[in-house]
């Protein structure tokens, strides 16, 4: 019996920082429980993983030397079996994109309630209490679990990542995999092609939203970067819509950006995008609601229609 | 062959002075639409039916009250077949919310349509679950993969040959089996606009309600263990710095913001 199990999560031979965000809030819960914190990590290099996951406040290390990547038919039953030996009150697993592939079946096979994408996770003496977003981002909810034990998918970033070594213990966990029971075969990684412009290079990038609304008003975009000597990003609607190609994208499935001044223009600042650009040194918005997300980031900015703002800036800079 | 897509109606908050109750957003500040990822999702089943030559049958399925209709017209519209809408008195929010209870539900269609392939969005953008279409394999019992951004259907070899869209660049390429459910991603296609003569068939083209008893659901499956405490609008953390007025004015202050960052093309 343990009160919190935290899952690991690693690809292509390294621990993903979500990992030991896991731990931190895995640690947080375990405290507020008086309990104890088990992390497992599945397939790969197990046992330098574990060493890598000896940090202060984890109490025990499930290893499953099982495969090299992450399979999703693998994770959900290694993860169900540990379940039941291990049998936490809390599952925390990751809301990353593997998450996404494992997390819901876990809590399925398992019978448990299953709340996805928290960014806090508490133990109010009785129960699991969530606090999740809606409506990206323009709302809170707190919502409680009324059940024994649940499962929990924590939000990447939500925490900060644990970092002060510990003393847990190593335990080796045989899992039976069902091989008839994998029906996805993993094959590999590919890298997505970049595209003709390095926008990680640039040290000032406009970037363009969905309140661009069109691709013919796109040149707006590019007469304002003209005028700042800038690079032009976007964020993932403008893309998939394919008015600009996959290698301008900013955020979590695009590339990550750390330019000197970031001006996010009719972007809303949902938590995918604001991964690949929180590191700008300055952050500029435009946007006419003021309740945009993309405003808590911001140093500076104007509440206004990007249509009246941006002709006036180009105008004034020329 | 036969695809099975899931379509829900997502409410979007369209008011900058928006309020909120304790279960959520008051009805007054909403509108609804059908969620962008199943927009794809959708795409992603006719344009497969379109480019097969033997016939493909593509079926909507909307958890849902009568309103939803409006938007389940628009999906037939774009090329779906007919489309099956599940609604009970039974369905209040606290259901819905456990992801058990649509799982149980949509497997119950499942089970009497037997789709080759299941095609759900990767979330809904109102509440962001993110967890129906693998939830839904798990209670189905067969493969999955979340969040693809590229499928290739192999009727003949029972697979698919899929993609899935991992952080930072990378994607994964994977092979499924098929019966699968797949979750798609937005990017993956172009979804198309319905035309007038879309929208002129959808009108004649099937709802099919069913309620519990039409999938023999019992309402023990109907699970309610997730409740909202309260809801609110997020303190904000704002430090930013807001230039106020006219364009033209807050244009002046822009400009000379950015010069002060040492920001100009000369
Ligand atoms: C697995 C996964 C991965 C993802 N990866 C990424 C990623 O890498 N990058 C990414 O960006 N997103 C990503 N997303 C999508 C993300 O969740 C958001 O949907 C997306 O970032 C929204 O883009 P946006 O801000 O341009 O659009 P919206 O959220 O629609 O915002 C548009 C904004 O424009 C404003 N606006 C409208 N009209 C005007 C006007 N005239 N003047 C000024 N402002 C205006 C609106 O107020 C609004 O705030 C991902 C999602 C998932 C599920």
């Amino acid at each position: 019996m343990s009160d919190v199990l935290v899952v690991a999560e690693h690809r292509q031979d390294s621990l993903r920082d979500v990992s030991f965000e896991l731990v931190t809030a895995g640690r947080n819960l375990a405290d507020e429980m008086d309990g104890t914190l088990d992390v497992a990590v599945i397939s790969g290099a197990v046992e330098s993983f574990a060493e890598a996951l000896s940090l202060d406040g984890v109490d025990r290390i499930h290893t499953v030397d099982y495969g090299d990547e992450f399979n999703h038919d693998v994770y959900t039953q290694a993860v169900t079996q540990l379940h039941d030996a291990v049998d936490p009150t809390v599952l925390l697993l990751p809301n990353s994109v593997n998450g996404l592939d494992y997390a819901p079946a876990v809590a399925t096979r398992l019978g448990l309630p299953y709340v996805s994408d928290t960014v806090d996770v508490e133990w109010d003496g009785e129960g699991v209490v969530t606090v999740r977003e809606q409506f990206g981002g323009k709302v809170e909810t707190v919502v409680g679990v009324d059940d024994d034990a649940a499962v929990v998918s924590v939000r990447p970033g939500a925490y900060a990542p644990a970092d002060t070594d510990g003393t847990a213990s190593v335990v080796a966990f045989d899992a039976e995999i069902e091989t008839d029971a994998v029906l996805t075969d993993v094959r590999g990684f590919e890298e997505v092609a970049g595209g003709d412009v390095d926008i990680t290079e640039a040290d000032v990038l406009v970037s363009v939203g969905r309140g661009i609304e069109d691709e013919e008003n796109l040149d707006l975009i590019f007469d304002l970067a003209e005028a700042l000597d800038a690079t032009v990003s976007a964020s993932r609607p403008v893309v998939d819509d394919g008015w600009l190609d996959k290698g301008r994208q900013v955020g979590q499935s695009g590339k990550v950006v750390t330019p000197d001044v970031y001006l996010a223009i009719g972007i809303s600042g949902a938590v995918q995008h604001v991964a690949g650009m929180k590191g700008a040194e300055t952050i500029v918005a435009v946007n006419t609601d003021p309740n945009a997300p993309i405003f808590d980031i911001a140093d500076y900015g104007v509440v206004d229609d990007l249509f009246d703002v941006v002709p006036e800036l180009i105008e004034q800079l020329g | 062959m036969k695809v099975l897509v899931t379509a829900k109606q997502v409410a979007t908050v369209d008011d900058d002075d928006f309020e909120v109750g304790v279960d959520g957003v008051d009805e007054q500040f909403l509108e609804y639409d059908l969620n962008e990822w199943d927009e794809y999702a959708v795409e992603s089943g006719v344009s497969f039916a379109e480019e097969c030559d033997d016939d493909v049958e593509v079926v909507s399925v909307t958890i849902g009250p009568e309103q939803t209709e409006e938007t389940i017209r628009m999906v037939l519209a774009k090329g779906v077949d007919r489309a099956i809408r599940v609604w009970d008195d039974a369905l209040d929010e606290d259901a819905l919310r456990d992801v058990e209870t649509k799982a149980a539900l949509l497997e119950a269609v499942a089970e009497r349509e037997s789709p080759d392939l299941v095609l759900t969005g990767v979330q809904a953008s109102d509440d962001g679950l993110g967890a129906t279409g693998v939830a839904l394999a798990a209670t189905m019992d067969v493969a999955w993969a979340a969040v693809a951004n590229d499928v290739e259907i192999d009727a003949d070899a029972e697979t698919v040959h899929a993609r899935r869209e991992l952080e930072g660049g990378l994607e994964e390429v994977t092979d499924v089996a098929l019966p699968a459910v797949l979750t798609i991603q937005t990017g993956i296609n172009e979804p198309r606009y319905a035309s007038l003569r879309g929208i002129r068939q959808a009108q004649r083209k099937e709802i099919l309600p069913l309620g519990l008893d039409d999938l023999d659901v019992d309402a023990t499956q109907l699970k309610r263990r997730l409740s909202v405490k309260s809801t609110r609008v997020p303190e904000t953390t704002s430090t930013a710095t807001l230039f106020e007025g006219e364009a033209d004015e807050t244009a002046t202050d822009l400009a000379e913001m950015l010069r002060d960052e040492g920001v100009t093309a000369e």
